[in-house]
């Protein structure tokens, strides 16, 4: 069938902020619709809140719409737009929902808007428990068995048919929490009784277990002509009860035969017709019984999906890119594929390497969270490596992690070895590793303890008996056959210096001399000797069939190599790795634009990346991309490999940054600021000469080595003290310590100081305000970009405070003056590209904060903000243009109020303190645009999730030294019609101003106290600003209740100021909703 | 252990050997199935041929006696980048490695199965020998290019059953129609497909005469699928052409190709074949599209084939190549892939209930 011509122009819902569980593969399969549908001359409508996706970039769409993903706003963008359809799978499950929502409500009916892909009934069946349990039955399909009860008697009577062990998962809590697994009757009442309390409409499901069983996931498309074809199949190494977001996958599937597979596949066919997902690609999971092959239907997503990012990737057939063609009606076989150019899509893709995707976790900025990995998602990142055999894939895998160290040098506590393997928790392959490596465990006993199964286990222990191999040798005596077997094994340099002996030392030719530790340099220097080198092989589709025409890449030990790197002027960029707190999407955006700009600059580009979320690792993003760890040799080899004219570090966050100088020593051209200028924007010592030189005031700070230091330099500058390591992203282990009691404990256990890695100690700015500035320089001129004044004081991490461009509160002349500096820092580092400075401002003093001269999380928003993309800017001037060739001569300015607020994943994590500080702990953001500062500021806080009330009850509890600065809020509060309720202290406080307020009861008080009332929804908005130790019990009640309850709670005055103007901005200016480009028409 | 395969063309790949000792001859062919390996190595259109799997992790789990696709392995040699050295499945019942030793299927790992693949796809299909025992690169290429070629070769009958033998499903004889198949190499899985819809199947050798298979008062023949050139079996040809429009006919693979023969068509080498088990083919018919199982080095020319008598019915979506025909006024017909599956996909089990329908039908 040919394209829909009836179709003229297109929505498509984007999925938002990244949050755990959604996170950039919208972005890469929203890009790639975007991209489809405009290729095949249909009119695009975008609509998604998150500025830092590549999506949201105004070319990729006719009209981009930064608006909250709310059924309100985007229905007033359907009223505008009128498009004549809805694409509603590419943006998660956000875009989904509200896809739903506007069909339920009759939006799409009323506008005539067609909801293609998937239909409303289809989205219906697969999502709703029952109805899809039911669909499968009638397909004679299994599904686990389960039944809500809600009562003891019911549960009881259920256990006998349902049998032990049971899940049991009580409704609406906080992430899951209160559920648990019953191995025994006396277990199962407790934890019934347990979930029936603790679930507020008291019901619990009880569900059959399926621990322990396999976990497989199909990825499958259809087409309108219903050709029905399987892109990829995913094993799970983890089994069942791990979340498949949170398991090591694998691809292929490796330990089903034939007739099993052609079972689930027969089962997937028939699924996707039974829920009528018309077209597009679909995720089907199912669980198999290792014992005798029963499988069972897990569920079923009717859209693409992080697993379909990670099929694309690990196949090279573009899910997203084919689902949004298929959705406009072509069919399969009418879709060429790009990597063959002669064979169509209609077929399965083959593949003749392994891939191993590795979650990332970040529970070391939660340590109150509970690092038990279970059915709900608590990973933020993940990567993925290619490699030859299952062995290779993983152990690239594990060092494209970036943890620092290896698996074998992971804290492993022997006492711990039997919980540490049946708990799985992210240490767990660390455990595996450790229980076959010490012989504590042999496989049979692992696999008993952890149902991993034995082939991968002997996959593992085949690594551990190469690693003991090395064992028997110094670099001098190691055979060049056992060198490159580790090599193919997928072991780095560092691997096997780690496992080697040390020269001198117990190995064969032991001498008399000083045992030395091998380093990884001498055993690459070893390996170049000796000519063991990588290789590197196509990702094609189809095993080499057919030739490949898309040069997408990864290493590999072999023998023949098909790089064939080409003669052009070239410029390679080094990506940002697996999404983090603190290094997200943000940074991926940067590497694409670098890659646009130079591609239409005429340069060859080439993208080094190992994160199969991004739209960076798209084999249509870069000329050449390599999938590749990014380690100082895996980059190494690709420089050997393609000999780059420039290679840019600055774009991709910490990772390439921490590469730059040693890369720069090994004579990689690197382009942009010098690595040396970065380097001394970071050292302490360096930097503060240069703004002494500069006459440019620095907090007072020192650096200590040690406690004692740590306590010196506190004395001298006076508490309270800003603490963190240096070299850090994402202010991790930062923290505000108030005396020296708070001192020591922090340099116990936060940090591990040492003389490479000293402790900063800054005077902490009490009540300052702090500025963010973007600027791009060329070396010549500097270009002011953007100043963002956040909303909240010091002391909370800047990519967890929300900001405002242009700034609404700054003296002029302070902004000058920071202008100023701006542009002499600029100048004094040379900086080539993007710099960012990170002001405060305090009692009218300009303070520099932080300098880094690279790209920062701020670029994409500024670019959105400004409408001067500015990571193409700034990789056009790295690769040697000017900006005023560029037409960028003067600072850019903002005609409109562009708030970007950040999310959190506190709801994922019950019992963590929902606080900021100077840790950052967001993990996504969105913007919201307006032409007033109120509206901009309540679009962000609705997008971030957070509803402000237009009536209704306002809760107030500040600690004293606030409760000033509340009154003129509490007032305007009041004015604008809600209802106050305070705590006694504060309402005393606020009655003394004229300010009326109801008294409300604290915990220890009486009932109903504030929890009470959060519970039963009586509370509508909570001010909570910390009261120090004493009642620290009693703040973090109303906050867990706050976040359970889905209340907003603010625990900044300056937030809560912000709140009250949009608050008054809601209730007294209309809400309305518009593009980027009009916004930025000239 | 070392082992090396070596190229007609001279080509050399060092590797580990793995499963028997010795030396292995043939047609060096590569299958692009990510499981199946027992399947495919127990297939009997494999006489002749060293099968290189592309797939690099081969023996994941094991074997069982279910998988068998004939009695015994019929590939002379098998290539993998790794085997695996345990068996992980719930239906294993043996180790590959034990299987191999124990069949005496010489094999090695650890080459470049990738460069191996590229080269053929470049060349073309190649004879190779893998040896364990002998090391010099000249005697090896000289003992490759002494293999004979598989173009002109009757393979067919030296595979095909010595005596007819039955394969009966349940149920009552008379509700069931009864099937002769030609043995050319047949699969398993077709027998047990053919039963699965309804039939009694009596499979007979290859060189049984057209007269003798009739006067089994058969409700259809089945032409089965089989290792190498058609060309050479030209009494089978004979004995096909005697039978249409006889008794409904249906091929599958090496008798499709014999269909086409018999159809007046001619048959030609393909470069490097089609092995795998993801093969887009269009069924011209409904326009639907099939991904299928494949394993043919010849194929049936369609220009070759005389448009008023004969339709073609499938086509392959990867290079246009023809993959069905049927004779617009005989019940006859046939696929160039593999139907029955084993291993692929069972999106084309529908042609065995269409021979049903064609033996069914009143004539």
């Amino acid at each position: 069938m040919p394209k829909r011509t009836d179709l003229k122009k297109i929505l498509i819902i984007g999925s938002g902020p990244i949050v755990i569980g959604q996170a950039c593969e919208f972005d890469y399969s929203g890009t790639q619709a975007c991209k489809a549908l405009q290729q095949e001359g249909y009119e695009v409508v975008l609509v998604n809140s998150n500025p830092a996706t590549i999506m949201t970039d105004p070319d990729l769409a006719d009209r981009t719409y930064i608006e909250p993903l709310t059924a309100e706003a985007v229905a007033a963008i359907v009223e505008r737009e009128r498009p004549d359809a809805l694409l509603p799978t590419v943006g998660g499950q956000t875009g989904l929902n509200v896809s739903v929502e506007l069909a339920k409500s009759g939006v799409l009916a009323k506008f005539g808007v067609e909801m293609i892909g998937a239909k409303l009934q289809a989205v219906e069946v697969a999502e709703d428990r029952q109805l899809f349990k039911d669909a499968m039955t009638e397909i004679g399909l299994d599904s686990a068995r389960s039944r809500v009860v809600r009562s003891m008697a019911e549960a009881m009577d259920y256990l006998g048919e349902n049998g032990l062990p049971a899940i049991i998962r009580p409704s609406f809590t906080l992430g899951g929490s209160g559920g648990g697994t019953a191995f025994n009757r006396e277990e199962y009442e407790a934890i019934v009784a347990r979930g029936l309390d603790i679930s507020p409409v008291h019901e619990v499901l009880v569900e059959q277990s399926l621990i322990g069983w396999k976990e497989y996931e199909l990825e499958v498309m259809r087409d309108l002509a219903d050709n029905v074809v399987i892109i990829c199949s995913i094993e799970n190494f983890d089994p069942m009860g791990v979340h498949t977001g949170d398991s090591i996958t694998v691809a292929p599937a490796q330990t089903l035969t034939d007739k099993e597979y052609q079972i689930m596949r027969d089962a997937a066919l028939r699924i996707i017709r039974k829920v009528g997902v018309e077209t597009g690609g679909s995720n089907i999971q199912f669980a198999l019984n290792p014992a005798n092959g029963d499988l069972i239907v897990i569920e079923m997503n009717p859209r693409v999906s992080r697993s379909s990012a990670l099929a694309s990737k690990a196949t090279g057939f573009p899910i997203a890119k084919i689902a949004a063609k298929l959705a406009v009606g072509y069919t399969l076989d009418e879709i060429p594929n790009d990597i063959t150019r002669k064979t169509p899509a209609s077929f399965e893709p083959t593949i003749d390497y392994v891939v191993a995707k590795i979650p990332k976790w970040n529970f070391e900025k939660f340590k109150e969270a509970d690092p038990t990995l279970g059915t709900q998602m608590k990973s933020v990142g993940e990567v993925m490596a290619i490699g030859r055999t299952f062995k290779e894939a993983l152990l690239k895998g594990v060092r494209s992690l970036e943890k620092g160290k290896s698996l074998a040098s992971e804290k492993i506590v022997p006492a711990n070895l039997d919980k540490a393997l049946a708990t799985p928790t992210p240490e767990r392959l660390a455990y595996v590793r450790y229980a076959l490596a010490s012989g504590a465990k042999t496989a049979e006993e692992i696999h008993r303890q952890t149902q991993i199964d034995r082939w991968f286990l002997q996959q593992m222990q085949e690594i551990i008996d190469l690693e003991k191999r090395l064992g028997r040798h110094t670099l001098a005596t190691l055979p060049e056959e056992l060198l490159r077997e580790c090599k193919r094994a997928g072991f780095s340099d560092q691997n096997v210096a780690e496992f080697l002996c040390a020269d001198g030392g117990a190995g064969e030719g032991a001498g008399d001399g000083i045992a030395a530790t091998p380093t990884a340099d001498a055993v690459m220097a070893l390996r170049h000797a000796k000519g063991v080198r990588p290789v590197y092989k196509r990702v094609d589709t189809c095993a080499a069939e057919f030739e490949s025409f898309t040069p997408y890449l990864y290493s590999t030990y072999e023998s023949a190599c098909e790089a064939a790197p080409s003669g052009r002027k070239k410029i390679m960029i080094l990506g940002s790795g697996p999404n983090r707190i603190g290094q997200g999407l943000e940074f991926d955006y940067c590497c694409c634009h670098a890659s646009f700009a130079l591609k239409e600059a005429g340069y060859e580009t080439i993208m080094v990346n190992c994160n199969p979320e991004t739209v960076s690792t798209d084999y249509d993003t870069s000329d050449r991309l390599y999938f590749e760890p990014l380690t100082f040799e895996d980059v190494m080899e690709v420089v050997a490999v393609e000999k780059p004219d420039g290679v840019i570090v600055q774009f991709g966050g910490q990772t390439p940054l921490n590469l730059a100088v040693r890369l720069q020593a090994a004579g990689v051209p690197i382009i942009g600021t010098s690595p040396d200028n970065i380097d001394l924007a970071e050292d302490r010592k360096r930097f503060g000469k240069l703004l002494e030189d500069l006459g440019i005031p620095q907090p007072t700070n020192g650096t200590a080595m040690s406690r004692e230091e740590a306590r010196a330099v506190a004395a001298r500058i006076g508490y309270p003290v800003l603490v963190r390591p240096s070299y850090v992203l994402g202010g991790r282990a930062m923290s505000i310590v108030y005396d020296q009691e708070s001192l020591d404990s922090y340099m116990a256990t936060a940090v591990e100081a040492s003389p490479e890695h000293p402790v900063l100690v800054d005077k902490f700015l009490e009540d300052a305000f702090e500025y963010d500035v973007d600027t791009i320089c060329d070396g010549d001129a500097v270009v002011i970009a953007g100043v963002m004044e956040h909303i909240e004081e010091a002391g909370i991490h800047s990519g967890d405070s929300t900001c405002v461009l242009p700034p609404i509160m700054i003296d002029p002349s302070l902004l000058e003056l920071m202008k100023k500096y701006t542009r002499q820092l600029g100048k004094a580092l040379e900086v080539v590209g993007i710099m960012n400075i990170q002001f405060a401002v305090q009692k009218g003093v300009v303070y520099v904060l932080e300098v880094n001269p690279r790209a920062s999380r701020t670029v994409p928003y500024v670019s959105k903000s400004t409408g001067v993309p500015l990571a193409k800017m700034a990789a056009r001037v790295m690769a040697g243009e000017k900006l005023k060739d560029l037409g960028i001569t003067e600072d850019l300015r903002v005609g409109h109020y562009f708030v970007k607020s950040p999310v959190f994943p506190f709801n994922k994590f019950p019992g963590v303190d929902t606080i900021l500080g100077p840790e950052m702990r967001s993990t996504g953001e969105v913007m919201g645009v307006a032409e007033s500062f109120g509206i901009a500021f309540a679009k962000a806080q609705l997008s971030a999730g957070v509803k402000l009330p237009q009536a209704g009850k306002v809760f107030l509890s500040v600690n004293d030294s606030d409760k000033g600065t509340l009154v003129p809020i509490a007032r305007e509060l009041a004015a604008q019609g809600l209802e106050l309720l305070a705590t006694a202290g504060t309402r005393e406080r606020l009655a003394k101003e004229g300010v009326e307020a109801a008294l409300a009861l604290k915990v220890g008080e009486g009932r109903p106290n504030v929890a009470d009332l959060i519970k039963s929804r009586k509370i509508d908005l909570i001010i909570n600003t910390p009261l120090g130790s004493q009642s620290y019990i009693d703040d973090q009640v109303i906050r867990a209740a706050a976040i359970q309850h889905g209340v907003p709670c603010i625990t900044t005055l300056s937030g809560a100021s912000a709140a009250a103007k949009a608050i008054a901005a809601l209730r007294s200016e209309a809400f309305t909703v518009r593009s980027l480009q009009e916004y930025h028409a000239k | 252990m070392k082992a090396i395969l070596a190229l007609e063309d001279g080509s050399l790949f060092a590797g580990r050997a793995f499963g028997a000792e010795g030396e292995a001859k043939g047609e060096v062919v590569f299958n692009t199935s990510m499981t199946g390996y027992q399947e495919i190595i127990t297939d009997p259109s494999y006489t002749g041929q060293i099968v290189v799997m592309t797939y690099p992790h081969i023996g994941n789990y094991g074997v069982n006696a279910e998988d068998e696709e004939a009695a015994r392995p019929y590939a002379e040699g098998f290539v993998a980048r790794e085997f695996s050295e345990v068996a992980s499945n719930w239906r294993a019942q043996g180790t590959f490695e034990d299987y191999l030793k124990r069949r005496g299927i010489v094999s090695i790992s650890e080459i470049d199965t990738r460069a191996l693949v590229r080269h053929i796809r470049s060349r073309g299909a190649m004879r190779g020998v893998i040896s364990t025992v002998e090391s010099d690169p000249a005697k090896l290429a000289a003992a490759a290019r002494a293999i004979p070629t598989m173009a002109g070769s009757d393979l067919a009958s030296a595979v095909s059953c010595k005596e007819p033998y039955a394969r009966a499903g349940a149920g009552t004889a008379a509700a069931r129609l009864k099937v002769v198949a030609w043995d050319y190499g047949v699969k398993r899985n077709i027998l047990n497909n053919l039963v699965r819809v309804g039939c009694d199947v009596t499979v007979v050798p290859a060189a049984t005469s057209a007269e003798d298979v009739l006067a089994m008062k058969p409700d259809g023949v089945f032409l089965s699928n089989g290792p190498g050139d058609p060309e050479p079996l030209e009494y089978a040809v004979r004995n096909i052409r005697a039978l249409l429009g006889k008794v409904p006919v249906f091929g599958i693979c090496l008798g499709h190709q014999l269909m086409g023969l018999a159809f007046g068509g001619k048959t030609y080498k393909l470069k490097f074949g089609h092995r795998g088990a993801n093969h887009p083919v269009k069924n011209l018919l409904t326009g639907r599209i099939e991904i299928t199982s494949q394993n043919h080095g010849f194929a049936v020319d369609p220009d070759s084939l005389d448009a008023a008598r004969v339709e073609l019915t499938h086509l392959n979506l990867n290079d246009q190549t023809l993959e069905g025909v049927r004779h617009r006024s005989l019940p006859a017909f046939s696929v160039q892939y593999h139907p029955e599956a084993s291993p692929g996909p069972h999106d084309s089990h529908y042609l065995f209930d269409e021979f049903k329908q064609l033996m069914l039908e009143p004539r």
